[in-house]
């Protein structure tokens, strides 16, 4: 396939913003429950909820870019029923809103007892705002994976795998983004998030490593044999019906070498999982320095991950344009 | 239920883009505005097409067999393009199982033509919205036009009548019989996509010509020879009976 870069950008920002809401959340649950200091509310869940908003809103306005006709994306909300991408489209401004609202109780300090836990524990707005959030994070990594899951001609895209890989991966880089934020607001958690983040992106490692073995031992379902239902083994095609280009021969072709290819994978495996790896065990002890730029090279390796998801995806109706003339 | 569909004999297509060029002639002056053209008289021409066709050959030189394969939407009975549209713009018509695109719901997101394994829709780079084979759906009912025109474009406009069209799920159609008679097959079965369009196969011409066919029958006496041979200025006995 060719690689959109509007998706590749959505899918990546709103990837790490949903990371950075569930590390929020994470971290709140776990001061809630007394297992780590309570940091500044505002500072790290006010402002981190504005840049998880912001990565949101950037995600969203890439999205447009892919659009044919932007001023009618209104009408994809409405396929829900069948379609992941309209079920995409409904969640994501969804989560946007609880995030916005939970920023915003975290920001005016509105903690108001609601009710209290059977073990004393107090419930306010945001703890509630923050299960919404994550119930809504993981809805939304599962209908952006699933557009490309569902499609069961993309063998490379079919897989359980695809879902792991966009929440794991979209968790890794948002615990980064969250332990980068926290060197600057809440010093004191720093070490947790970084932990988490390492955890994460190793097992976004081990699951991105799973689906690059299982995708290189496909066997293509169709063949020119079943795409023209010709019974002979030796079947070439002569002419695609017309020699300039075509959507069919733009939209579903990457069109670099196979070496440009190895080697954005070789640079993926690298800048998304195992450099960042080594500068979080380095800036657990604490390195504003080394998280942000740990953040950084993962956001760039996501991005490089991206394109390889796409690029790397064969349509079978490659088969009919496989020679011009 | 009806099911429209093309039935498409690749055993007399001969490869001439006439379906090609009368299909971009009528649906480019439609209603629906036109298939635009990107750059058509430059170096690099790209524009919007519901049907190609494509050649291919098949075996080893010499034994080789050249096969002409016209391609277009092939109005699958599960379309796999038309749950995945986040607007409802794609839909597949009830009343004849037409699968279409409103041009004014599509969004342009190009996530039908992923679904699609034929490759079977495309992008009009000028409208931005999906396109695809309509089965002409703005001639096939067109009352003022005679009975017999009420076709596809590319029906029409074969000069081999390599392109059959008709209800498939009639059992006593022109286009059942040929699937049912001349062996009809769908494009990958594999998917489970069901299409309506079917293709006919390449066939062996064999001619098998009995002893009694190299003979006249009715002269049982073989004295076809000793009949009398007119002059060259007479009319020849062909010309004065009726055997």
């Amino acid at each position: 396939m060719h690689p959109a870069f509007s998706v590749i950008f959505l899918t990546t920002l709103i990837g790490a913003a949903q990371g950075l809401f569930l590390a929020l959340f994470t971290a709140q649950s776990y001061a809630a429950f007394k297992l780590l200091p309570q940091p500044d509310a505002h500072d790290f869940y006010g402002q981190g909820s504005v840049l998880a908003l912001l990565l949101l809103a950037a995600g969203l306005g890439a999205s447009f870019f892919h659009l044919g006709h932007p001023e009618r994306a209104w009408r994809a909300a409405s396929r829900w029923r069948t379609s992941w991408l309209s079920r995409e489209v409904i969640v994501l401004p969804a989560f946007m809103g609880v995030v916005f609202l939970y920023g915003l109780a975290h920001w005016l300090d509105w903690h108001p007892v609601l009710t209290t836990l059977p073990g004393g524990l107090p419930v306010d707005p945001s703890a509630i705002l923050g299960v919404a959030g994550t119930v809504l994070a993981f809805a939304l990594f599962l209908c952006t994976a699933m557009i490309y899951a569902c499609l069961k001609f993309l063998a490379e895209w079919h897989s359980p795998l695809t879902v792991a890989n966009y929440i794991l991966l979209g968790g890794a880089s948002g615990f980064t983004l969250a332990a980068a934020f926290a060197s600057h607001t809440a010093p004191e958690l720093v070490g947790f998030l970084a932990g988490w983040a390492a955890i994460l992106t190793a097992a976004g490692f081990v699951s991105r490593c799973a689906s690059l073995y299982r995708n290189c031992r496909l066997k293509p379902k169709s063949t020119l044999r079943t795409a023209i239902g010709v019974k002979h083994p030796r079947i070439v095609q002569k002419t695609q019906g017309f020699m300039g280009g075509s959507f069919n021969t733009r939209e579903f072709f990457h069109g670099k070498g196979v070496a440009l290819l190895r080697s954005i994978k070789w640079f993926f495996l690298l800048a998304a999982f195992l450099l960042p790896l080594a500068m979080l065990a380095i800036g657990m002890q604490g390195g504003a320095g080394v998280l942000a730029m740990a953040c950084l090279i993962q956001y760039l390796g996501l991005l490089a991950e991206r394109w390889y998801f796409f690029a790397q995806a064969n349509h079978p109706q490659n088969l009919y344009y496989q020679s011009i003339a | 239920m009806t099911q429209l569909a093309l039935v498409i004999d690749l055993n007399v297509c001969v490869g001439c883009h006439a379906c090609v060029t009368s299909c971009k002639e009528w649906n480019t002056s439609g209603g629906a505005g036109t298939m635009g053209d990107q750059n058509p008289y430059g170096a690099d021409p790209t524009g919007t097409f519901f049907n190609r066709v494509q050649t291919f050959e098949v075996g080893e030189f010499p034994n080789t067999e050249t096969v002409h394969f016209p391609k277009s939407c092939l109005h699958c009975e599960e379309p796999p393009c038309v749950p995945v549209c986040p607007t409802g713009a794609s839909y597949k018509r009830k009343e004849d199982g037409i699968v279409l695109v409103d041009y004014d719901k599509c969004i342009g997101c190009k996530y039908c033509s992923w679904a699609c394994p034929y490759g079977a829709r495309e992008l009009d780079e000028q409208q931005r919205v999906m396109k695809k084979c309509t089965l002409c759906v703005d001639r096939i009912y067109d009352m003022t036009m005679a009975p017999e025109d009420r076709k596809p474009s590319c029906v029409k406009a074969c000069p081999t009548s390599a392109r059959l069209f008709g209800d498939v799920h009639d059992p006593a159609s022109e286009v059942s019989v040929a699937i049912r008679e001349s062996g009809g097959y769908a494009l990958m079965p594999e998917w489970g996509t069901h299409p309506a369009n079917h293709y006919l196969p390449r066939r062996k011409t064999r001619i098998k010509i009995h002893e009694d066919e190299l003979e006249r029958a009715d002269n049982p006496l073989k004295v076809d020879r000793q009949l009398p041979k007119p002059a060259m200025a007479e009319p020849t006995l062909d010309d004065v009976t009726t055997w």
